[in-house]
């Protein structure tokens, strides 16, 4: 869709790839979540897979977390780093021919996935399950984007790199080096290979990177977007700066431990999992510091939540935030763990993490940058965006509620013994068991998807709105 | 040196260094700049936005 014509062009910056990855983020996010609502129908109904391969749950899974993660949530962060970087350093792109590479070559990965996944075409390694020819094309286009974006830093007018652009820095170089080390492999023919790790080694590089993905994709990443969008539709600067700086370098030094949590009685040696655990729970500390830090930005000016449903977005975002960062150091509790590994909780507090504050973040920050791309006042219907709010919300907390109730009902039944020492419980009793849940997820995700078609259709009337705002001078000129 | 020692030394260095940082932000001097670099979101602000520049705690 619209296809650029020049009146859009910004006399300064470079709009155009913003404005192309701010579209796809919403195409990839519909995607993504529809395969999501699909997996979530499969497990309520598993004939739901018409027995095609294609369409069966272990193929379209991975699908589902690569089109959410690195398509929806790459995209959005794709753009709003790169229109944060100009805007916060008054300098325009280094150059419009590496960006048309980053956008086309991003896509081209996407894509990609979308073919091989359902093929069947895995390394099996979770969030990594590209093969190897797609994981070259990755880092070239991550390299390409690097250089855009940290030449883009040197090159700026202000004395100061604004907190953003560090942790937009830092996701950047994190997500290069864990791609880049988890990624090694041998390849034995066009489309497989085995990866260079065996064993227990395998399994803590492994997550290593899928912490670390977490903690620098799904929180450094969309911390930058936070330290941004919030001051910017709040209209005064960030709470504390100073925090901002202390819990950016204790949130970096201390996420990089925190792996060992997702390998809780395994093979791992006992003291990799105690540190895992203990690095867990010292990251509370850093991650509430970014939640204050956002929250506390708007004191004095909380009456705009009442007016304004994209700051509530962004807010409620944070309140998500919050909450799946308290509830991930508690699950590395070895104990905790117990109960909570293998379960639904888990997948209840990667949603909390992934809905709530991912999407929401990404949403409220889009609903501010689509009507400046578009050379629009604002978006075509406040309203909307308000109805857009409240199923987000609504989906949420639907989902997430059903997951931590199957959650506990399973792993308390899998614990259960009789006093002959023999398992109360058959595993299948436990399927039958979720049942309702699953049924309630299903319904949250659909409600939750259901309001991403919203926004697609806010956009669209957006971008075909006729009343242009006067073009945006640039300040200097 | 035993590895131990080693271990143990590196943890305090990194608390060291912590506590440095903390000092660092939090020093008076560093006011004027902080408040500076927290302002860029608005400095390129399309012609009259509503903005109130209230540094942090002021
Ligand atoms: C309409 C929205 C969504 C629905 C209905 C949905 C549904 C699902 C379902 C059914 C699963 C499989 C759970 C299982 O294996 O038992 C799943 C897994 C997953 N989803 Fe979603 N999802 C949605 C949105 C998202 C978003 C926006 C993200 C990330 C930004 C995300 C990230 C993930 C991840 C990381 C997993 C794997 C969890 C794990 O392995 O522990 N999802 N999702
Ligand atoms: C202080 C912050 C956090 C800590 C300490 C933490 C801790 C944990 C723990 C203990 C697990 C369960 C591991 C297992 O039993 O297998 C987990 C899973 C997960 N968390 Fe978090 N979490 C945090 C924040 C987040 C956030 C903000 C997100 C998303 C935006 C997130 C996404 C995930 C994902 C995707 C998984 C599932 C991994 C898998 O098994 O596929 N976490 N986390």
């Amino acid at each position: 869709m619209s296809e650029l014509n020049s009146a859009l062009e910004h006399p300064q910056y470079n709009y155009k790839v913003v404005r192309q990855f701010a579209v796809m983020t919403v195409v990839w996010g519909i995607v993504g979540m529809l395969v999501g609502v699909l997996l979530a129908a499969q497990l309520v109904w598993p004939v739901l897979n018409f027995d095609t391969p294609w369409l069966s749950f272990g193929r379209l899974r991975p699908l589902h977390t690569n089109a959410v993660i690195f398509a929806f949530g790459g995209c959005a962060l794709f753009s709003t780093s790169l229109f944060v970087v100009q805007r916060t350093c008054q300098a325009r792109l280094i150059s419009d021919k590496l960006a048309a590479f980053v956008f086309w070559g991003w896509q081209l990965v996407i894509v990609a996935a979308v073919i091989t996944l359902p093929m069947g075409l895995t390394t099996s390694k979770e969030y990594a399950e590209l093969e190897w020819p797609i994981d070259i094309l990755i880092t070239v286009v991550w390299v390409m984007y690097a250089i855009l974006f940290f030449g883009t830093i040197m090159k700026r007018k202000t004395s100061h790199i604004y907190v953003a652009n560090w942790f937009f820095g830092a996701f950047i170089i994190t997500v290069a080096v864990l791609h880049i080390i988890n990624s090694l492999a041998v390849p034995v023919g066009m489309f497989k290979s085995y990866s260079i790790y065996a064993g227990t080694v395998d399994a803590m590089v492994q997550w290593w990177y899928g912490h670390n993905a977490v903690g620098f994709f799904l929180t450094a990443g969309f911390l930058g977007i936070m330290y941004y969008f919030v001051p910017k539709q709040a209209g005064r600067p960030v709470y504390s700066y100073r925090l901002s700086i202390v819990h950016f370098w204790a949130l970096i030094a201390v996420y990089i431990w925190a792996g060992p949590h997702h390998l809780h009685y395994t093979a791992l040696p006992d003291w990799a999992q105690s540190l895992g655990m203990i690095m867990s729970l010292i990251l509370l500390a850093p991650s509430w510091g970014g939640m204050i830090n956002g929250m506390m930005t708007l004191s004095g000016a909380w009456d705009k939540l009442r007016t304004d449903p994209i700051l509530r977005f962004l807010v409620v975002s944070l309140s998500f935030y919050g909450m799946s960062t308290f509830e991930g150091p508690m699950m590395s509790i070895k104990t905790v763990n117990a109960l909570s590994h293998y379960t639904d909780w888990t997948i209840g507090h990667v949603h909390s993490g992934a809905l709530g504050w991912v999407a929401m973040v990404s949403i409220g920050a889009l609903y501010h940058l689509l009507p400046i791309l578009f050379a629009k006042q604002q978006m075509y219907s406040i309203p909307l965006i308000n109805v857009h709010f409240w199923m987000s919300t609504i989906g949420t907390v639907l989902y997430i509620a059903s997951m931590w109730v199957n959650g506990i009902l399973q792993g308390l039944m899998w614990r259960a013994y009789n006093q002959d020492g023999t398992l109360t419980y058959s595993f299948v009793e436990s399927v039958e068991a979720s049942y309702s849940g699953y049924l309630v997820r299903l319904i949250g995700g659909l409600i939750f998807f259901a309001g991403m078609l919203v926004m697609a259709y806010n956009l669209w009337m957006t971008a075909r709105q006729p009343q242009d705002r006067s073009q945006p001078v640039p300040s200097a000129a | 040196m035993d590895i131990n020692t080693l271990r143990g030394l590196s943890t305090l260095f990194l608390l060291v260094v912590f506590i440095a940082l903390v000092f660092w932000a939090y020093s008076d001097r560093r006011k004027k700049d902080f408040d500076e670099a927290a302002n860029l979101p608005f400095v390129d602000d399309e012609p009259v936005e509503s903005k109130d520049k209230v540094g942090e705690d002021s």
